[in-house]
């Protein structure tokens, strides 16, 4: 009886097509075209032969080649390793700053926090003039030592090697896993580990039986995070690895793509290449969130006591100075290296003073057009991406979060894809979606951005969208709808309300996702360096070519004045808006 | 000798005292209730019992241990205690079963498996979870939990229980049932309780003493009874229960509420006026009688059904007095003039 | 003119519903109060009458103007509808100063500003928040949040005022203050409210007349508190009102028999058979001799106030309360197993089996 009520043509009536639909369609569209096509055409091409149809055998005879099967396995060995490095790290001085004594908190987890802002590419230039087997700065200085003592042929490191790779990116990357646990372990109700402590164990058994079993779903969280980057990362690679040999899965995708000089052919393989890290990283994000659901546990609440604290006594100053070293020979020493670098005359020369010029830097900052271009091309496509991503963020998100519309359904799926399209696969699909490769259906048009800085702002939107999301969707669920609906009783309409109360309260969220996607864009190298041409390069891509073409003080140069600029933006952001980078 | 002695123990936290020399003897098997409103001391008492807190002064005993000693600079840490904790948000341990959770305390001490099963099972039974064994313990409901963590402090049949606010995460009615299934452990098993509450029906129906806090400081130690009908202060008469406080000036032989003519007619304490000559007549508005003998008079300002009772408002001078009759007695209606008959008054100084 | 007419709603989501075929008026100038335990829809009919809600089927209108008619396909969006709603959580905006989040409904009404500060000022002393007006939510205390969010919703002078739950968040003695200052101004403004709680004794304290939902959303009755308290429709409404006693009984041959035994009650049932006794804890006095029944006391505690007894009769527990008093100086302490008489100051009489139609609910002599 009430369901024949409810169909009721006049009712139907009362749904009509509004506001809540046209926003649904626009955040549709929007994700369509910015994600959905390009993957969606990765796939298409990595299986449909033209004149032959649907083809798999394509597919295994790329498979097959010993070069994608040596840098699969090479992707996949250097994800694990990191991964592995990085979860022990990141989980140990999470576990410091959030459950011992140790002096000075709050202040070592910001220092734990600055490798998320440095670029990991940039390290990995500095950690190659500094390891260098031959003629790196410390490996030489490790000569000179053994020398003194007398021991003939001392052992040095190369970093030209699989080690090297994974040491350099767990440098970087072990904050995935730091801020996941320390926020777990900050947040932790402490009688779970005050009342194991009443029963009789000892604080060593508590971490063991307790707090670790307890933060383990943020612990893996956070390490299938660094591996889903790791796997999908060009820089450090690029620059420690292809020397030896050694390729991943999306260097051998940027062959493909600059060995076609944008022809169509070649690009195939690189698709079927890009298909493998899709395949991947769903398979990191699938196990993922079966984690998370499964361990999430109810570890919050209660009165808020201080946590039961390790007293390291002894170890507490030698602790301390570990971690400050740590940060210094990790993070402080390269960023030194790439300054003085970029400050010699020529490279080679022994580091001290009559060797240093300022010409370098000032050739590339008011000299060198190509250079002058480069940070004009990144300033301005990240400002573009950030501001566009931004607000697309917040239309979706809001009809995700907040909207009650028929379909929305298929947003909230769309909505995920951007957490989980790599780097490389964006700009890859990018290529096939707007460099003139298709027409639009029903239209004849053919839109050819190859080449131009349009076709890497379309892939910078759709790589930041996921950040622009998470950023918006938290600031918008904390805008609770009683909130809008106060502001409709008052006699406020629609897009009044949206005016007056939520648009308000979700720009901090806002400015956050915009800073999100402003600085990383600043320096990213994985999608420009598949999608440059002459006049587009960006600064990530102008540095890595310099380093390519043996330019390595110019390339220096280039890179101290990118952390110059990344650093100074940070400190404005915190000082603005406080609000972290993350 | 006192089987729990706390002597002239004191902590502080930077330039605040939350406990000031605190001395308190509590006897073997006895249910002893620290009761106050948040930031009294009641818990950072319990948690320097327990070991969480060191202390800035004193000592704590239990039989014949020593505890905490300010002096010898002594503190044996909480795992060394051997007591039984329950805490106010259940502190069970989701990665474990219900029976796991139990039997963890037992298994730290490198007892038999045999025998750890024999003590957890028997904890279980105790808590009525013996078919809850296997489950987690976050499949359970409140006061479900509140029970894994009762089993697990129960399971090493410890001399003395502390228990945090407990009860105050469930919701009433399981307050109430849960609160005479600890009475009923305690006298199965003897242990002495420390019971911290902010609840005073809770203490009230709990213990056989119980300590009102206020700041660090001890306003009353007492059975509940006297607590209730002899409350040693204008705070500890506050605390408990619904109040009035008429506030009474003495002009010559007359006593008179603020702002009214009419004399109280009660004899009043001369002590309590002491320098100044103002005073607090303290009463529970279900301690009123209507009446034309009454000691003071008023007029009803609101009369406001409540089911069981009925709740009035009576503007005494400048004051308001509320007095509740159960609807079954007559009383006067809204403007109305009436007296106030106060049945058990209690006299404090300003 | 604010009345609410309420006619034939239903609401479902999904398979689930929540609303059949309920009908309600609601007069002007009254304070009325939608009372039932969770989830039995009284907070979707609140959605409806406010708009944020479209019901399935029925009409709503409110004075004059029909709000809501499904054969027509009216639906005004609550913009339109004039009134003033207040949420359990405050839904104060955090980003706007007191003044300005009351001011907002006569910023949208264009209000001329000398008038727009003179009426946000009167709301501010109405609800007493004086010299509060610049501050932000965030630097403000519950109760005055919720403060804010009533004179917000009273600055446009609504004739009506809908009020979902907005004291559960609040101390019991914040609570109770609020429940008084929101029936002063209702009465001073001559306006209409509807309240919706699960609390019986905000909805008794508050009502001029309440609607008992339950679970399925009907209305089990409508009445003044004293209708409702006193003479309950039925066991399910007594349930809620109050802690509840309920003991079997056979009448017959004007004998009252309780298990075992004969029963000296007072206030026999109105008819011959088997019948609930029901009754609350403290319409029980509890003697050690006397008239009555015949019981046992299983648990005594002291609760400060009262004396609170669980006493078992023919296996059946029952709660009495009784005066500390009373009980001290009066002699009536009963302990722990002690066998006791239990007498009846007032008692209701209900069909056995549930949901049963009233029966006789009768006061004592």
């Amino acid at each position: 009886m009430n369901t024949s009520v409810s169909n009721s043509p006049a009712l139907r009536k009362t749904r009509s097509f509004g506001a809540g639909e046209v926003l649904l369609v626009i955040s549709i569209a929007i994700l369509v075209i910015v994600v959905v096509v390009p993957v969606a055409l990765i796939f298409f091409n990595a299986m449909w032969v033209p004149g032959k149809g649907f083809n798999i055998t394509d597919i295994v005879d790329v498979l097959s080649e010993p070069e994608t099967y040596e840098a699969l396995t090479n992707s996949i060995i250097i994800a694990c390793g990191t991964t592995t490095m990085s979860t022990i790290v990141g989980t140990f001085f999470a576990w410091l700053v959030t459950r011992t004594d140790i002096p000075y908190k709050s202040f070592m987890k910001m220092l734990f926090l600055v490798p998320f802002m440095l670029p990991s590419f940039i390290g990995a230039l500095a950690w190659k003039m500094l390891l260098n087997e031959r003629i790196g700065y410390i490996n030489n200085w490790l000569r000179s030592l053994y020398d003194v003592i007398g021991i003939a042929d001392g052992p040095v490191f190369n970093i030209y090697s699989f080690h090297g790779i994974m040491m350099v990116e767990t440098m970087y990357l072990f904050p995935f896993v730091f801020i996941q646990v320390s926020g777990a372990l900050e947040r932790m109700d402490p009688t779970l580990e005050e009342s194991a402590r009443i029963s009789g164990a000892s604080l060593f058994t508590i971490t063991r039986k307790i707090t670790i079993p307890l933060v383990l779903p943020s612990i893996l969280s956070g390490a299938l995070l660094i591996m889903l980057y790791s796997m999908a990362h060009f820089g450090t690679v690029a620059v420690l690895g292809v020397q030896v040999g050694i390729i991943n899965i999306p260097y051998l995708i940027y062959q493909h793509i600059h060995q076609s000089a944008g022809s169509f052919a070649a690009i195939r393989t690189g698709t079927v290449l890009a298909a493998v890290l899709v395949v991947t990283a769903a398979i990191i994000m699938w196990t993922q969130n079966k984690i998370l659901s499964r361990g999430r546990y109810q570890i919050i609440g209660g009165k808020s006591f201080r946590p039961v604290e390790v007293k390291l006594r002894g170890l507490r100053i030698p602790l301390f100075v570990f971690s400050i070293a740590y940060i210094g020979f990790t993070i402080a020493l390269p960023t030194i290296t790439i300054f003085l670098v970029g400050g010699l005359k020529t490279y080679g020369l022994p580091l001290v003073l009559e060797n240093m010029t300022w010409d370098n830097y000032h050739r590339a900052l008011f000299v060198n057009p190509q250079t002058q271009r480069a940070i004009w091309n990144s300033v301005s496509l990240g400002l573009s991406a950030a501001v566009i991503t931004m607000f697309a963020g917040v239309i979706i998100s809001y009809v995700i979060v907040k909207m009650k519309v028929r379909g929305k359904g298929i947003l909230e799926f769309l909505g995920m894809l951007p957490f989980s399209v790599p780097g490389s696969v964006i700009a890859l699909g990018v290529i096939l979606a707007w460099g003139g490769g298709h027409t639009i259906p029903f239209t004849g048009i053919q839109i050819n951005l190859y080449n131009t800085v349009w076709i890497i702002l379309v892939a910078y939107i759709a790589r930041y969208m996921a950040l622009s999301l998470r950023a918006n969707s938290a600031a918008l669920e904390q805008v609770h709808d009683s909130l809008i609906e106060a502001a409709r009783a008052c006699g406020a309409g629609m897009a009044q309300s949206l005016r007056d109360v939520v648009l308000p309260l979700v720009r901090p969220g806002m400015i956050a996702a915009f800073f999100l996607i402003f600085l990383p864009a600043l320096r990213e190298l994985t999608v420009s360096v598949m999608l440059y041409g002459t006049n587009t390069r960006t600064i990530g891509v102008e540095i890595y070519v310099l380093n390519e073409d043996g330019a390595t003080v110019e390339s220096a140069a280039l890179a101290g004045i990118a952390l110059l600029i990344i650093i100074s933006g940070q400190v404005i952001i915190e000082r603005l808006t406080g609000v972290r980078a993350k | 000798m006192s089987y729990i002695q706390l002597n002239g123990i004191t902590r502080r936290f930077g330039n605040v005292t939350a406990v000031d020399n605190l001395t308190l003897h509590i006897e073997k098997g006895e249910c002893f209730s620290m009761l106050g409103p948040s930031g009294c001391g009641k818990t950072t008492t319990l948690r320097m019992v327990a070991g969480f807190e060191d202390i800035d002064e004193g000592e704590i005993r239990v039989g014949d241990r020593l505890l905490s000693s300010h002096k010898e600079n002594f503190y044996l840490p909480p795992e060394k205690r051997d007591f039984g904790m329950v805490f106010q948000a259940f502190a069970v341990w989701p990665h474990m079963s219900v029976f796991e959770n139990i039997a963890f305390p037992l298994r730290l001490r490198n007892l038999s498996a045999d025998e750890i099963r024999s003590r957890t099972t028997e904890a279980l039974r105790n808590t009525n979870l013996l078919d809850d064994a296997d489950i987690s313990p976050m499949d359970l409901s409140g006061g479900g939990k509140q029970r894994v963590a009762l089993a697990r402090a129960l399971a090493l049949n410890p001399d003395v229980m502390l228990l945090d606010e407990p009860l105050s995460s469930l919701d009433p009615h399981l307050r109430e049932e849960m609160r005479f299934e600890i009475k009923d452990l305690q006298r199965k098993f003897g242990f002495s309780i420390l019971y911290v509450t902010h609840d005073q029906s809770e203490a009230m129906a709990l213990s056989d003493r119980i300590m009102v806090m206020r700041a660090g400081h001890v306003e009353q130690i007492d059975t509940p009874l006297n607590i209730y009908r002899k409350p040693a202060s204008k705070f500890v008469f506050s605390f408990i229960g619904l109040s009035n406080f008429l506030k009474v000036v003495k002009s010559g032989d007359a006593v008179k509420p603020t702002g009214s003519d009419d004399a109280v007619n009660l004899p009043a304490p001369a002590d309590v006026f002491g320098q100044s000559s103002a005073a607090v007549l303290a009463s529970r508005p279900s301690e009123i009688d209507f009446g034309d003998d009454g000691h003071v008079r008023g007029l009803v300002k609101r009369r406001t059904y409540l089911g069981e009772i009925v709740d009035y408002a009576i503007v005494v001078g400048d004051q308001e007095v509320r007095v509740q009759k159960t609807a079954r007695s007559p009383g006067p209606g809204p403007g109305e003039t009436c007296g106030l008959k106060f049945l058990y008054p209690h006299w404090y100084p300003e | 003119m604010a009345t609410i007419t309420l006619k034939d709603i239903r609401k479902s989501y999904g398979s689930h519903t929540v609303l059949d075929g309920l009908s309600l008026t609601i007069n002007h100038g009254e304070c009325f109060t939608l009372l039932g335990p969770s989830g039995c829809g009284k907070t979707v009919l609140l959605r409806l009458i406010a708009g944020f809600e479209t019901p399935d089927a029925g009409t709503i209108a409110i004075g004059d103007q029909v709000v809501t008619d499904s054969t027509t396909g009216t639906d005004l969006p609550p913009n339109d509808r004039g009134l003033g709603v207040v949420f359990q959580d405050y839904a104060v905006w955090p980003h706007m100063t007191v003044f300005d989040n009351i001011a907002y409904p006569l910023k949208l009404a264009k209000v001329p500003p000398k008038e727009l500060k003179e009426r946000v000022m009167e709301a501010v002393n109405q609800v007493n928040l004086t010299d509060l007006e610049q501050r932000l939510p965030s630097q403000l205390s519950g109760g005055q949040q919720q403060r804010v969010a009533l004179a917000r919703a009273l600055v446009a002078r609504p004739p009506l005022m809908l009020l979902d739950e907005p004291l559960n968040n609040l101390d019991a003695n914040l609570r109770e203050e609020m429940r008084f200052e929101i029936k002063e101004l209702q009465k001073r403004l001559d306006i209409t409210i509807l309240y919706v709680t699960h609390d019986q004794e905000i909805g008794l304290a508050i009502s001029d007349r309440l609607a008992i939902m339950d679970h399925h959303g009907n209305i089990r009755q409508i009445g003044t508190p004293q209708d409702i308290f006193e003479t309950p429709a039925d066991d399910f409404i007594f349930r809620f009102m109050g802690v509840s006693n309920f003991l079997r009984v056979s009448y017959k041959d004007n004998l009252i028999r309780v298990g075992e035994q004969n029963a000296d009650i007072g206030i026999p049932p109105p008819s011959p058979g088997e019948w609930m006794l029901g009754c609350r804890p403290s319409e029980i006095d509890l003697a050690k001799e006397g008239p009555g029944i015949g019981g046992i006391v299983k648990r005594a505690s002291f609760l400060g106030a009262t004396m609170d007894y669980l006493v078992e009769v023919d296996g059946v527990p029952l709660r009495v309360i009784q005066d500390t008093h009373q009980a001290f100086d009066g002699g009536k302490l009963l302990q722990e197993n002690q066998p006791c008489r239990i007498a009846f100051h007032a008692v209701h009489w209900f069909k056995p089996g549930a949901d049963s139609p009233a029966s006789n609910g009768e006061t004592t002599p």
